[in-house]
Parts: structure tokens; C-alpha cells; sequence
């Protein structure tokens, strides 16, 4: 420990100090060291530092940083019998230390925090916006065929992102289908309305629950991919090589990736849709006894080919949304490991809810159209 | 005879059937610049990783402030890493904190001075590495390799350690901030009468700073001592190494 003993004559304050003034024996003792010398009410305080057995850096800054308290009190402090190695450090530390060094980290004010997020938001918005600009110029551009379509790249991208995120869509479908199916059937059939079932789970697994539900997976499974993947190759600087090499990011890391969404995403809905049904026929033959064969046949009656359709056509909107942010934020990983994480999160988070605002204005859209 | 810092009998390290390290001794005392040397390959950074409680140690002894490494409990051994400091090869500064919070991290967690008082401490340890106070607020990927290399020294630095560990030092840095590197380590010795020891390619750094060293091939101890006495023994490593001469 770091101990010290006050001898106080009638002009000035002795403290005799002994034990271990290191970093890991200093805590409170500058305090401790003041309140001593304050309460002996003397103008001079001399300090003893002969039986100091362990003296370090830590040590020598907090003596002068005493010194200097001291001073602001018109008390005057006096170092004596330093060993060679203490009497080291305190030069040392006296000639190479800051005084004035503040590193502890700014706290903002709720109103300061607040305002800095909302430009953040805002800063991002246009940042995403210009992004999707941008890659749909490339696109027209390979559409029109001035910049040649990286086949490869597209066709890894349908099998890694999409094709393999069919057997969680299929089985989370007909489970979400069961769920529902199960549910209403308790209420239906005490209205002696069990064939309306159908009528329900047609309309709201094709228009609503299939596409949010399938773009909810994808943004889970596919955009975090793109965010992670993308946000390491610029950590390792693979995407700067890529620069170097003349290789266009777009072409080679955005297109592909985008387009195999817009393409596979209805092609998911439409996989979602088929299992969702299933899983709520499986439940309206064994809860309602309505066989699958009435169940298709009420099916073509009650619902129409419209809601199926309006369910489809949201697929390539949520898969530029989902694909965008995903990569967007991969791209704006910096250059240390714990951005990957907050960016990989956020891909996810904002695919999500942009993705349920999206799915809010369709249905404002469609119900004012008609359909 | 000055005190014997570090002390190694005896060990061998086997990588399944590779034998690494086959019956090596050798000793640092307080106070020296000791070097490990040696052909790639040759379990240089293995047995310094032995030392510094990283990877187990499978046969033969290790001494570190009179302390065996064997058998030694959590705390014993949480105790014993914060009396050395260790600079990584990669330097391994923590890139989501700024180079003053890489430097304050043990000091957070190790100690409960006050904030203004590590403040202080940080900002000495930064002087005397040689970066400048604003540095401190710059982030791993905003500085230079050879910044980076003196904040990984600050960070080790940071309790005070006796003893220091490099890991190839110089290594990526250009010959300038390499022979900057080198005097910085010897003011350091000087000034917090260091101990030192390191795993080093660099014939200029090995000139300049070590006291004594340990060339270790075909998995032996093929010399030790200091420069002159090193450069005496008959091996082909040796003869290579500091004669210039290829085989």
C-alpha cells in the first residue's frame, strides 16, 4: 500500500511517505494527501519520499498534479530525500508531462444528441438514394448494352441468396399458414362458417402475409450477408484492389446482387404463397373438415386472381430496397471491426421497417385503385 | 550478477510430430535488451509466446520475475501479466477506440484513479513514445504504420511494466522510422530502467539495441551471448545472417 505519516512542527507539515506509489496502489490518495495537508492549516509541506519502495509514473504525475492543487491554495510543497530511480521519475514525469490533457470522450446533450441523429437519418436517406440512382444508371446501362452483364457473378448470387433461402421461406410459410388457419378456425366455426376460411387465408397470405413475410427473411438472411461480406472486403481492402485493378464496383458487387433479388424475389413470394396455403389446408381438413378438394374448389371461387397478383408485384420493390440498404451499408463500413457490426445490424433493421413502409403504401395504393 | 529477469530450462515444444524446440535454455537479466533470433520457422514468436503465458508450456521450466509459470492460479497469473507489456508484430490496437482510449483501457480496468489523473498518465505515455498530444484523438485507421507502432508502445507502457515484449518491432516500417524505432526503445530503457525483450529480424536493430541474444536453429540454441561473442560461433544460420554470405 501507499502509506504516509504527518510529523507537523510549527511552521511546516512533514509527510513522511513509505510503501508501494504505484499505478495500482494510487487510488484516493492524492485526496487523502490533500485533506491531510488542509487540515494541518500549515503554509509548507514537505514530503519525505526516503522509504518509498516502488515509485512509478503514475505516481510522479499525481505528486505534481498535488503540487499544483496545492499551489492554487498558496501552499507550497517541498520534495526531500528522493531515492535516485524516484527522484528519475519525478524529472521525467515534470518534463514530459500534460497537465491540461483531456481525452475523456464528449458527452452530447439530449437536444445536441438529437439533432446529430436526425442529420445522421438525413445523411443516409440521400446517401441510399443517390445509391439506388446510381445503380440503376449502371443497369440501364447494361440493359441498353453499353457495359457487359457479369452472368457469373448473377447466377452465384440467385443460388447464394435466394434459391438457398427457399427452404426457411417454405417452412416458416406453413407454419405462419397453420398459425392463422388454426386461429380462425376456432371463431369461424362457431358461426358455422368454416368454408370462409378460405376466403381468409387466400386473400391475406397472398396479398399481405407471403411477400412482408418472404422480404422479412431476405433482409434477415441476404442483406446482412451483403452488408457483412461487403463491409469485410473493404476492411481487408479487397474492394480498394478491385479499384486498382479497374474492376467497377457496380458491376461486379451491386448489380449482380441487386438484380438476382429483383428477379428471385417473386419467384419467392410466389414459393411462400404456395406453402402458407398448404399449411392452412393441412388444418382446415383435420379442424374443419373441409377436404382439399373443396378447399381448391372454394378457392377458385371466393378468391381472385388480382390478390395474387398484387402480392407478386411487391416482390421487386422489396428486393431493391433489401438489396440496396444491404450493400449501402456494407459500403459504409470504415476502417475498424466493430462497424461491420453496427452496420450489418442496421441493414437488417432499416430493411425492415423501410420495408413495412413500403408494404403501407401499396396497400393505400391498391385499395384507391380498386384492386 | 545482476538478477536474473527471465529464465528458461529446458523447454521443448512439439507441434504434433514437429519438434519446435528441443531442450532450450537461456536467461535475460534486468535491465538488458535481449533478442531472439533466428531463421523463419524456427519457434522464435512461440517461445516468446510460452513466456508470456499465451500458449501452454508442454516440457522444462520457465522462470519470470523468480516466478515458475507452471502451476500458477488465475489470479497469480492475471498478477504476473500486468507486470510486463507486449507489443504485437500486428500491434493489435483495438480499431473501434481512439488511440488515447487504446493507451487508457488497462487503466479503466485495472485501476480507480481519477479520470483527469489517467487522462495525465495517457498523455506521458504518449510524449514519451514520441506522438503528439492530438494524436491521442485519432483512431487506429487514421494513422501511420510507424504511429501506430509507437501508440502500441504507449499502450504497453501503460502500468508502468518492468519488463517489455516486441514482437518483430520494425518490421514494416520504412529504415528511418526503423532506426527512430530502435533509439526510442533504448531511451525507454533508460528511462523507465525497462527490461527488454524481443524477437527481431532487423541486422541494424540487432546491432544497435541488444545487449545479448539468442539465436535459436535446428531447434537448439545455436549461440548466445552478446554481439562479438555470437558472431564467433561456427553455424550456417550465423554465418548467413551476419556474414552476408547465401547458401
Amino acid at each position: 500500500m501507499a502509506r504516509f505519516e504527518m510529523k507537523a512542527s510549527s511552521r511546516e507539515l512533514e509527510l513522511i511517505c513509505s510503501g508501494l506509489w504505484d499505478v495500482h496502489h494510487l487510488s484516493g490518495l492524492q485526496e487523502r494527501l490533500a485533506e491531510a495537508v488542509y487540515s494541518a492549516r500549515r503554509k509548507q509541506v514537505v514530503f519525505d519520499l526516503e522509504n518509498i519502495v516502488r515509485f512509478d509514473t503514475a505516481a510522479g504525475l499525481m505528486l505534481w498534479r498535488l503540487r499544483r492543487q496545492l499551489k492554487s491554495r498558496g501552499i507550497a510543497m517541498q520534495i526531500r530525500n528522493a531515492a535516485e530511480d524516484t527522484g528519475r521519475i519525478l524529472e521525467m514525469t515534470r518534463t514530459h508531462g500534460h497537465p491540461d490533457a483531456v481525452y475523456s470522450v464528449k458527452n452530447y446533450g439530449p437536444l445536441e444528441s438529437l439533432g446529430r441523429f436526425s442529420v445522421s437519418v438525413v445523411h443516409d436517406f440521400i446517401g441510399i438514394l443517390g445509391f439506388i440512382g446510381h445503380t440503376f444508371a449502371i443497369l440501364a446501362a447494361i440493359v441498353i448494352g453499353l457495359r457487359p452483364m457479369r452472368m457469373k457473378e448473377f447466377l452465384y448470387q440467385i443460388n447464394e441468396s435466394a434459391i438457398k433461402a427457399l427452404w426457411i421461406i417454405a417452412l416458416t410459410m406453413f407454419l405462419v399458414g397453420v398459425v392463422v388457419a388454426y386461429q380462425s378456425a376456432v371463431q369461424l366455426r362457431t358461426y358455422g362458417a368454416n368454408i370462409f376460411i378460405v376466403d381468409m387465408l387466400g386473400i391475406s397470405i397472398l396479398r399481405e402475409l407471403s411477400p412482408m413475410l418472404t422480404a422479412i427473411i431476405v433482409a434477415g438472411r441476404s442483406g446482412s450477408a451483403f452488408a457483412a461480406q461487403i463491409g469485410v472486403m473493404k476492411l481487408t481492402e479487397e474492394i480498394d484492389a478491385m479499384r486498382t485493378m479497374g474492376f467497377d464496383l457496380y458491376a461486379f458487387l451491386v448489380v449482380p446482387r441487386l438484380l438476382a433479388l429483383i428477379v428471385m424475389m417473386p419467384i419467392l413470394i410466389f414459393f411462400a404463397d404456395m406453402f402458407g396455403l398448404l399449411g392452412g389446408m393441412v388444418v382446415a381438413h383435420t379442424e374443419l373438415d373441409i377436404t382439399p378438394m373443396m378447399f381448391m374448389e372454394r378457392f377458385e371461387q371466393a378468391v381472385k386472381l388480382k390478390h395474387f397478383w398484387v402480392g407478386l408485384i411487391k416482390g421487386p420493390f422489396f428486393a431493391v430496397l433489401i438489396a440496396s440498404i444491404g450493400i449501402y451499408r456494407g459500403l459504409a463500413v470504415k476502417n475498424d471491426t466493430e462497424s461491420i457490426g453496427i452496420n450489418t445490424t442496421r441493414s437488417v433493421v432499416e430493411a425492415i421497417f423501410i420495408v413495412i413502409i413500403c408494404d403501407a403504401l401499396f396497400s393505400i395504393v391498391f385499395t384507391r385503385l380498386g384492386f | 550478477m545482476a538478477k536474473r529477469i527471465i529464465e528458461v530450462k529446458d523447454v521443448v515444444t512439439r507441434f504434433g510430430d514437429r519438434t519446435v524446440h528441443d531442450h532450450i535454455s537461456l536467461h535475460v537479466d534486468a535491465g538488458e535488451i535481449y533478442g531472439f533470433l533466428g531463421p523463419s520457422g524456427c519457434g522464435k514468436s512461440t517461445l516468446m509466446r510460452e513466456i508470456i503465458l499465451l500458449e501452454p508450456l508442454q516440457e522444462g521450466m520457465i522462470r519470470i520475475f523468480g516466478e515458475d509459470i507452471c502451476g500458477l492460479d488465475h489470479d497469480e497469473a492475471q498478477a504476473l501479466r500486468r507486470r510486463w507489456g507486449v507489443l504485437f508484430q500486428s500491434n493489435a490496437l483495438f480499431t473501434s477506440l481512439s488511440v488515447a482510449e487504446n493507451v487508457s483501457v488497462m487503466l479503466k480496468e485495472y485501476t480507480t484513479l481519477s479520470a483527469r489523473l489517467i487522462d495525465e498518465i495517457v498523455a506521458l505515455k504518449l510524449d514519451i513514445v514520441g506522438l503528439k498530444q492530438g494524436d491521442g484523438l485519432l483512431y487506429p485507421s487514421q494513422i501511420s504504420g510507424g504511429m501506430k507502432k509507437k501508440a502500441a508502445l504507449a499502450r504497453a507502457l501503460a502500468l508502468d511494466p518492468e519488463l517489455l515484449f516486441l514482437d518483430e518491432p520494425t518490421s514494416g516500417l520504412d529504415p528511418i522510422s526503423a532506426r527512430e524505432f530502435d533509439a526510442l526503445i533504448l531511451k525507454l530503457r533508460d528511462m523507465l530502467q525497462l527490461s527488454i525483450v524481443m524477437v527481431t529480424h532487423d541486422l541494424a536493430s540487432i546491432e544497435g539495441t541488444l545487449d545479448r541474444m539468442a539465436i535459436i536453429d535446428e531447434r537448439r540454441i545455436a549461440a548466445e551471448g552478446t554481439l562479438e561473442e555470437v558472431r564467433e560461433v561456427d553455424s550456417p544460420f550465423i554465418r548467413t545472417f551476419f556474414g552476408g554470405e547465401l547458401t
